[in-house]
């Protein structure tokens, strides 16, 4: 895109700008550094506070430079219960969820491309008609626990092992390929499983690399899930730790308020641990798989969000 | 069985363990829709006698006290949905004018930095929202140090101007990602037409009138429409994480309405209930728009 945009530019016809068009320019910039600065600074904010005294940070006095910088916050959060198997936990759900989502798309979106499936259509339609609608929680609830779902690692992965909107996206990715490559294959006497893991796989890698990427950012940052159908502890994912620690220490904030200052409290240790400092911390924990994986895959994003445009 | 149909119905067999897991965790929980008409009351189980019919969809428009809340419910719903639809040509405009950004790697860098709180979740986004907005968050700090205010404001649980804010976070969150829509339609805009206009001694903001945007209102216009056909669906995460005592009344949308009567006050039949009509309107909803987006583009987006 960006070689286009130069030839355009230096192809372009010279006129001269004139003031309003000089004016759009410098408006567009200003405008769109405050936008970016917006986006950027909260996470500038609650890093440059993780890393600070925590006794500045919690009276707020760290707004754009760290002082007196540590990092005892991330050792100690370490040692928090339960972040350790909440972060355990969100890896796992992610890896498996991943691979599950990734193979189901892949193969059922191979599987509907074969005109000789039984009732394919009917199949297909049964699918993707999931899209629309929703039974809603409670009878979600009843549902997966009596399918012993509840309080169980598999609440994660099954309700969301098949995705109609994935496997349309597989599917319209395998019909683009030339119907050649499964022909020959077929010819030479390769089965329908072989041919899907040995030649399509391999084709289709281009659209499975976009599917991955969105299941796992959606199964990282997936929260509802652990909101409504778990009360073991063992199973909480660091999305719901971290909301727990945001709102515990919104409460442990008002007791110091009643109190006395908050400050006087926390003492002069700067390395003390306070609800701030956890808080902030633990969102960078929990963000940075998210700021570490985006710009690096942004063309896979990007390319998801077109092909989903283009099926509509 | 002939080889021809053998291998037919193999080839169904292969995807059956798949059918079967849809058919458990997406049509089987569909029969709870039964809990509407009893008067359930967990764990004791379904049993004729708490056959109760339509009380519960009565209950709705009947008791004044579920008349009240439901209207509050339906008036938060309108609202943030409303906002949403009014505001709608945001992330048009702001795909137009960062068009208009000759330099390309600062270009890049505003996309890129405007993306990424569409993938982060609002667990995070709260997160975010709580430390920046808390009386020791940098916001008082500012204000407090510019002697606009005297005590610190506590933004997150004032209902000024609350459906706004709820607003310009979605919109903090979304907005950058909804442009790459309309980026790619503009990078489809033939550029013969755009040199023309500019040999003509078009103004860059006469060509953006005449050329940009027409050019992407097609795709404005489905967007519009999916708005309209998720009308009453906000999500509850978002207004669940912003969601406290203070603001309830004024933040709880159809969505959190429906989780919060399951989880909270035990009104388990009426949640379904809720949930059941919402669903159907929103079926209505989706067939209106799609049909109307038939009858004027020639085809629908399901």
């Amino acid at each position: 895109m960006a070689k286009k945009e130069k030839e355009i530019v230096s192809s372009g016809v010279h006129y001269k700008p004139s003031f309003g068009d000089r004016m759009i320019s410098i408006i567009t910039y200003i405008v769109y550094s405050i936008f970016a600065f917006v986006c950027v600074y909260p996470f500038y904010y609650i890093f440059i506070n993780s890393i600070s005294s925590n006794q500045l940070s919690e009276r707020g006095k760290i707004i754009f430079v760290p002082k007196e910088i540590h990092f005892t916050n991330y050792i100690s959060v370490m040692r928090l219960e339960g972040l350790f198997d909440a972060a355990k936990i969100s890896i796992l759900r992610t890896t498996i969820g991943t691979l599950v989502v990734v193979f189901t798309s892949a193969f059922l979106g191979y599987m509907f491309t074969s005109k000789t499936m039984w009732a394919r259509k009917f199949w297909y339609r049964f699918i993707a008609a999931t899209m629309y609608f929703n039974a809603g929680i409670i009878p979600l609830y009843i549902t997966m626990n009596n399918l012993k779902l509840t309080n169980n690692f598999w609440i994660y992965i099954l309700p969301t092992a098949i995705s109609p909107f994935y496997l349309i996206l597989c599917k319209t990715f395998i019909e683009a390929t030339p119907a050649e490559l499964r022909d020959a294959a077929m010819i030479d006497g390769a089965g329908t499983l072989t041919i899907f893991f040995r030649i399509m796989l391999p084709v289709i890698k281009p659209i499975l690399a976009t599917v991955a990427i969105f299941t796992a950012v959606n199964q990282w940052n997936a929260f509802q899930d652990t909101l409504i159908y778990v009360t073991d502890k063992k199973l909480n994912t660091l999305q719901y730790v971290l909301y727990q620690y945001i709102t515990q220490s919104s409460s442990i904030k008002a007791l110091l308020n009643g109190s006395s200052s908050s400050a006087n409290i926390a003492a002069s240790m700067a390395k003390m641990q306070t609800a701030t400092s956890v808080r902030m911390t633990v969102t960078i924990v929990v963000v940075t798989p998210i700021l570490l994986v985006y710009p690096f895959f942004q063309k896979y994003f990007t390319k998801g969000i077109m092909i989903g445009a283009v099926k509509g | 069985m002939s080889k021809k149909k053998w291998r037919s119905f193999r080839e169904f067999l292969y995807i059956l363990p798949f059918v079967l897991i849809v058919l458990m965790v997406s049509y089987y929980p569909l029969y709870g829709w039964v809990y509407a008409f009893f008067d359930y009351k967990p764990p004791a189980p379904l049993t004729p006698d708490k056959f109760v019919g339509l009380k519960w969809f009565k209950y709705m428009v009947e008791n004044p006290v579920k008349i009240k809340q439901i209207l509050q419910v339906l008036r938060n719903t309108f609202a943030i949905s409303g906002l949403s639809l009014l505001f709608s040509w945001f992330p048009m405009m702001f795909a137009v004018f960062l068009n208009e950004i000759k330099c390309v790697p600062f270009k890049k860098f505003v996309q890129t930095v405007t993306t990424i709180p569409n993938f982060i979740s609002w667990v995070l986004v709260f997160s975010i929202a709580y430390s920046v907005l808390n009386s020791t968050g940098v916001v008082n700090s500012i204000l407090l140090n510019l002697h606009l205010i005297d005590r610190p404001i506590d933004f997150l649980k004032s209902t000024e101007h609350i459906y706004f804010k709820q607003w310009l976070w979605l919109t903090w969150k979304n907005a950058g990602w909804a442009a790459i829509m309309y980026i790619a339609a503009i990078t489809g805009i033939d550029e013969q037409m755009i040199e023309a206009a500019k040999v003509d001694g078009a103004s860059r903001m006469q060509i953006i009138r005449h050329i940009t945007i027409p050019s992407i209102l097609p795709t404005y216009f489905v967007i519009v429409m999916l708005n309209l056909a998720n009308f009453l669906t906000n999500g509850m995460e978002q207004f669940y994480v912003f969601q406290n005592s203070f603001n309830k009344d004024y933040i709880q949308v159809l969505d959190l309405y429906v989780y919060n009567l399951a989880m909270g006050s035990g009104g388990y039949s009426l949640s379904v209930a809720v949930s059941i009509l919402k669903t159907i309107v929103s079926i209505v909803l989706l067939s209106l728009t799609n049909g109307f987006s038939k009858l004027v583009r020639g085809e629908g987006f399901i």
